[in-house]
């Protein structure tokens, strides 16, 4: 049975369809990864399988439960971090837990137990009787996610859970989610908009956009169906007839103009970076500096969506 | 079980939200305690038309004080699911595998409390200003007006609450549903002085029962029997609980 099974699940809001016949599954034990723009739909699409919002049309089940007909037997199983904060700043951030770990009726030994691990992993111990209020934007994030893995979720949604998180943190956080899916089992499910976050840590990938998913696959895959390295020539001079020249290669699989160097897409790069110079130096163009990247998932979602995933929408 | 806990955990989190906020105390207490000293006293010497023989103008008035601090207190107590909403903190009440009505049941549990609270605190308050100090079961049976003022406003709340998008609503149910409901309710005169016109809203108005009941059983006069003042707020607020569960039950909360 597969973890997560969504079919043609779509949510309007009046005229705007914010998630658009939507289908795919997650499997157990995986790690799986929503990417898109802002305002693709990804917390609209967790929203519904967490059973916040109501589908108008389609169905999903989450761990084997209806997210309508069966909104409680979903609750019991997952565990969900908020794009948007979630806490009660009047509260500390230890009665936040504590809270939480009541409303999933955890005993009272157990509780304090996990209580006082999520503190540690988060390294909020010392901080943990201060009033959230007083909380720097990190500082809630990490209590936050610390909160979701309290009541040992089967299936963890995580909606941007590293945000505004410092480097050092955000490897921590990454670390600790592998290692909650590999010796828990526990299957995730997350948004991000950190192509290296996706890329390192998902199983598999949707790239979201306009509420349709655009791609689902592996990220090797989908770096692999890019069909070669990205490499970006700066050039002086007009760069028109070189582009011409470029797009009758055929080991040039894409060629293009972006804030004024040529970006193209070369079957092994390595070797034709020469060729390319050559290409230049007959159509009248100096270059000046030559990049070579392996693709990655940016690659592959500017390709998908039109866009970079920093000028969003 | 896990039903029961998470209203206990609710009624919980209203206290220590609360008892830690001492300036909202002070400040809902604060209405209340202004009407009581300056219409108690501003009143005192002159004969208000239609109170009753053998009372005085502040007793009449402290018992409506005590269902006006209810009203206000538990209003808002119910309404504060907005507030919930608006900090996000609504979305991990909602995804929580408890029963909605235990939601709606735990945020009744704590908003009655805490309004409860403040209307002991205006009795006592009341004493030193000549009220007259209650015996035990007057107290008690105040107590269970007190409480059924209070689910039946924190039911409205919550009403309105579902059918709101955010905050800003809030002023405008205020003023053109809690205020209109204080004075219809004959807190600061009797009901019998208003218009006829506007008696059958008198009439409809919960807190009409709930000022009489509680004028009845702390001094001993008021328009309806205490008993049926007892059964017609039970009433009202039964069909008010019923009806903020559903919409509550109902209503979107990502
Ligand atoms: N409650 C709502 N009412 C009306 N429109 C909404 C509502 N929630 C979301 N939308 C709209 O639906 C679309 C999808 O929003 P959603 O929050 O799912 O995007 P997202 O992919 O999570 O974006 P981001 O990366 O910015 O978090 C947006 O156009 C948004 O404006
Ligand atoms: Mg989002």
């Amino acid at each position: 049975m597969p973890a997560i099974r969504v079919e043609g699940l779509t949510k309007v809001f009046g005229t705007l369809v914010a998630v658009d016949h939507i289908s795919f599954e997650v499997a157990d034990g995986e790690i799986f990864g929503l990417l898109g723009p802002n305002g693709a739909g990804k917390t609209t699409t967790i929203s519904m399988l967490t059973t916040l919002l109501t589908p108008t049309e389609g169905t999903a089940e989450v761990a084997g439960a209806d997210i309508v007909r069966a909104r409680d037997r979903v609750r019991e199983q997952i565990g969900v971090v908020f794009q948007e904060p979630a806490l009660d700043t009047n509260l500390t951030g230890r009665e936040n837990l504590d809270f939480h770990a009541r409303m999933y009726g955890i005993g009272r030994t157990e509780r304090e137990e996990r209580i006082r691990a999520v503190l540690a992993l988060v390294e909020l111990s010392d901080r943990a009787d201060a009033l959230v209020a007083e909380y720097s934007g990190g500082m809630k994030r990490r209590l936050e996610i610390a909160r979701g893995l309290i009541q040992h979720p089967r299936i963890l949604f995580l909606d941007e859970p590293t945000l505004g998180l410092d480097a050092q943190t955000r490897r921590h956080i990454w670390e600790y989610i592998r290692t909650l899916n590999r010796e828990r089992g526990v299957t995730v499910i997350l948004t991000t908009h950190y192509m290296e976050e996706a890329d390192r840590l998902c199983d598999r990938v949707a790239i979201i956009d306009r509420g349709r998913i655009a791609v689902l696959d592996t990220p090797e895959k989908l770096k692999e169906a890019l069909g070669g390295d990205a490499i970006t020539l700066s050039i002086e001079g007009d760069a028109e007839p070189l582009l011409k020249a470029l797009a009758g290669l055929p080991w040039v699989k894409q060629a293009g103009v972006a804030s004024g160097a040529i970006t193209l897409t070369v079957e092994q790069g390595e070797r034709h970076i020469p060729a390319l110079i050559a290409a230049a130096g007959s159509a009248g163009v100096a270059v000046t500096a030559v990049n070579l990247r392996k693709p990655s998932l940016e690659d592959v979602f500017i390709q998908v969506t039109g866009r970079s995933i920093r000028e969003g929408a | 079980m896990r039903d029961l806990t998470a209203i206990a955990v609710l009624w919980q989190r209203e206290m220590i939200r609360f008892f830690r906020a001492k300036s909202r105390v002070v400040g809902t207490l604060g209405m209340p305690i202004f009407f009581l000293a300056f219409l108690g006293f501003g009143f005192q010497t002159s004969s208000v038309p239609g109170i009753p023989a053998g009372i005085d103008y502040v007793t009449f008035l402290v018992p409506g004080i005590l269902g006006m601090t209810i009203l206000f207190s538990s209003t808002f107590a119910g309404i504060s699911v907005l507030w919930d909403r608006e900090f996000g903190f609504l979305k991990e009440i909602m995804v929580a595998p408890v029963s909605r009505t235990a939601i709606v049941l735990g945020r009744i549990a704590g908003g009655a409390t805490t309004s409860l609270v403040q209307g002991v605190l205006i009795l006592l308050l009341a004493v030193p200003m000549g009220f007259p100090l209650p015996g035990v079961v007057p107290f008690l049976a105040a107590v269970a007006f007190m409480l059924l003022i209070a689910a039946a406003f924190i039911s409205l709340g919550l009403i309105f609450a579902s059918n709101m998008k955010d905050i800003h609503g809030f002023s405008l149910v205020m003023n053109f549903v809690v205020f209109p409901i204080f004075f219809l309710s004959g807190a600061l005169f009797p009901v019998e002085n208003l218009p006829a016109w506007l008696l059958p809203l008198a009439y409809a108005d919960p807190l009409t029962y709930g000022v009489d009941g509680l004028r009845g059983v702390l001094t001993g006069v008021s328009s309806f029997s205490p008993l049926l003042d007892f059964v017609i707020l039970s009433a009202f607020a039964l069909l008010l609980l019923a009806l903020g569960a559903w919409f509550f039950e109902r209503s979107e909360s990502a």
